[in-house]
């Protein structure tokens, strides 16, 4: 017998009885879908978060110094400048060095529209080390800084929601009760979503540092002169933070790179997870089949026996229930897919993340489905190919 | 053409209850016969079957069809000759009844290897052969007891079989009915097929040219129409 006929009685006993098949297949469904759902919204997540960093330039570096930043050496302890210091003693490898305090969730407010928006503090060199040009107006600069000018430059995310159409330039916001003035805007960047690089306000960080009450600056951001001195360039920065510290716990220099691949690491972790638990409800599915195969297998028992006396042989039958098995759970694997898609993007359009079904998932996953039917499909149909011919015709 | 030698049947060997089936049976049946095996219930004529029909294999003894010793061939061995050499008609007719007409009499044909030309053609001429070409697309249930048993000669022939086993083939049909498949059996006889008919009814018997009869697993009569062989 081949094996498009055995394909075309597979289909045919489906057919037969739908709603079982239909439960049978529901494991493989349920299993198949939230791999594609899964994986398409880590993929989605991760490419958005890739973009993100990636829109940040690849000669960055971060700088945080810990706890009171070792102070309890004594005499000596890392500033601004040390920091200052290190860019003009190393040209060949450092270019521009900003300091970054961070004011989270402010509260910002503009006549009677409000939001909450993460602050940042920062230097006239921010601009050129994170590849911010404004787009209106002009940057924070030296002058803001040294005399703490309460002055502000608006992502478009924040311009879009407080001002609208009007014109933010001259205006005065508050953050936390503080009046400040709009010199600048950024432009577009991500569709100006929550919590993209779109939604930030820069303003000094000498002004930050009061609004933060924060005494202290802890956080820096250096700029490599190119992408390929990024690990010299590192160098430096932790030989120097040694030489006053005299211990690595103190601090940490983190580049962009090592950054995305803390996060690639992450977001792997959370896939095998996810996947880990999706193959679980697969493996269950399987199962399903292999019950639901041995009821077949005893129900034709009969058939089973007339077959053989017409001359089939045990590997006729067991092709025969092989590939019964095998389309069931294809079957499943497919209808799987296409609802693992069409429920991805609805979740996707839903909480507004971007989905990226990879054709990779798809086809592991009706591979997966394939083969979990020839192995659960195997003992049931090895049972049905061993049955003696006589006992397999008297039963009734 | 068909030869038991000393034939034993044994379950349960050397145990208390141990069961001869078959006792030593020894039995030639010609090319052309047309041969009835009568006996009640018990007697070992089923085994007797089962054996001549390569579904079982004997305890102890040589089985010879065709010149060929086949008492320890494998079981895939026996299924190649169950599909060539031997066409079965049950008493429960044993059709598909997922299958319509056609493909239950093709199905013997796809486990033969035959291509869709070859099997249409020869399924429609067995099925000529009994009268039914105008039923192919039903399905068993909606036949008569008799077409039925018509449809499953119909397909123990279309292999062109050397041997056709009948097992009670009017068992579950009535007299009339009954007697247009015995002599259906008979016309395919008078075309050089051998018969084997498995029957405990002596009337039924009388349609064969020879009647062997069974009891306790032991040939006790083996007599040929009109007169009585060794």
């Amino acid at each position: 017998m081949n094996t498009k006929q055995a394909f075309f009685m597979a289909i045919k006993s489906l057919k037969n009885s739908k709603m079982r098949s239909f439960l049978t297949m529901l494991g493989i469904i349920i299993g198949v879908a939230s791999v594609i759902i899964l994986i398409s919204l880590i993929n989605g997540m991760t490419g958005e978060i890739t973009s993100q960093f990636e829109g940040m330039g690849t000669n960055l570096l971060s700088v945080n110094l810990m706890g009171r930043g070792g102070n309890m050496t004594g005499n000596h302890s890392a500033n601004i400048d040390t920091m200052e210091e290190l860019v003009e003693d190393n040209p060949e490898y450092l270019a521009a060095m900003s300091p970054v305090v961070s004011v989270s969730s402010a509260t910002v407010k503009y006549e009677t529209y409000n939001v909450t928006a993460s602050c940042t503090g920062i230097s006239e060199n921010y601009g050129s080390i994170r590849n911010y040009a404004v787009e209106t107006g002009r940057f924070i600069s030296y002058i803001d800084v040294e005399n703490r000018h309460k002055v502000c430059v608006l992502g478009s995310y924040e311009v879009e929601e407080l001002f609208g159409t009007e014109d933010p330039l001259g205006q005065t916001i508050k953050i936390n009760g503080e009046e400040f003035t709009v010199i600048g805007t950024l432009p577009e960047k991500a569709d100006s979503a929550e919590a993209s690089n779109d939604d930030i306000i820069l303003i000094p960080y000498t002004t930050a540092m009061q609004l933060a009450s924060n005494a202290r600056l802890s956080s820096y951001v250096f700029q490599a002169t190119s992408g390929d001195v990024v690990k010299q360039a590192k160098t430096t920065i932790e030989n120097a933070l040694y030489t006053i510290y005299q211990s690595d716990d103190s601090y940490m220099v983190m580049s962009q790179a090592e950054m995305l691949e803390q996060m690639d690491e992450l977001t792997g972790t959370m896939e095998l997870i996810l996947v880990g638990i999706a193959a679980i409800s697969l493996l269950v599915g399987g199962i399903g089949i292999m019950n639901i195969m041995l009821v077949i297998v005893t129900e034709r028992i009969r058939e089973i026996g007339i077959r053989k006396s017409l001359g089939a042989k045990k590997r006729d039958i067991l092709g025969q229930f092989l590939i019964e098995s095998a389309t069931t759970s294809a079957l499943g694997g497919v209808v799987g897919i296409i609802v693992g898609i069409v429920v991805a993007y609805i979740f996707g359009a839903l909480f507004d993340l971007s989905i990226s079904p990879s054709l990779f998932s798809i086809i592991l996953a009706f591979g997966v489905s394939v083969m979990i039917g020839i192995v659960f499909g195997y003992l049931p149909a090895n049972k049905a190919a061993k049955l003696n011919p006589i006992d397999a015709l008297r039963h009734e | 053409m068909i030869d038991l030698i000393e034939v034993y049947k044994i379950y349960f060997a050397n145990l208390e209850n141990e069961v001869r089936a078959l006792d030593g049976i020894t039995l030639h049946i010609g090319k052309g016969e047309f041969v009835a095996i009568v006996g009640q219930s018990g007697s070992g004529k089923s085994t007797c079957m089962n054996i001549i029909g390569c579904l079982d294999v004997p305890t102890q003894g040589e089985y010879i069809i065709n010149d060929v010793n086949v008492a320890h061939y494998s079981d895939d061995a026996l299924a190649a000759l169950r599909n060539k050499t031997l066409g079965f008609v049950f008493q429960q007719y044993n059709l598909i009844g997922k299958l319509n007409i056609l493909e239950n009499v093709e199905l013997p044909l796809i486990y033969g290897g035959y291509t869709p030309k070859e099997r249409r053609e020869m399924a429609m001429e067995a099925l000529e052969r009994v009268g039914l070409t105008n039923r192919i697309l039903h399905f068993p249930n909606e036949l008569s007891g008799g077409q039925q048993q018509r449809v499953s000669i119909a397909r123990a022939l279309v292999t062109k079989p050397q041997v056709i086993l009948a097992d009670e083939p009017t068992g579950a049909l009535d007299s009339k009915t009954g007697i247009e498949i015995l002599e259906l059996l008979q016309e395919l006889n008078r075309e050089g097929c051998t018969v084997v008919l498995i029957t405990h009814d002596t009337h039924i018997a009388s349609y064969a040219k020879r009647t062997v009869s069974l009891q306790d697993g032991k040939i006790t009569s083996d007599r040929v129409k009109g007169g009585l062989l060794s």
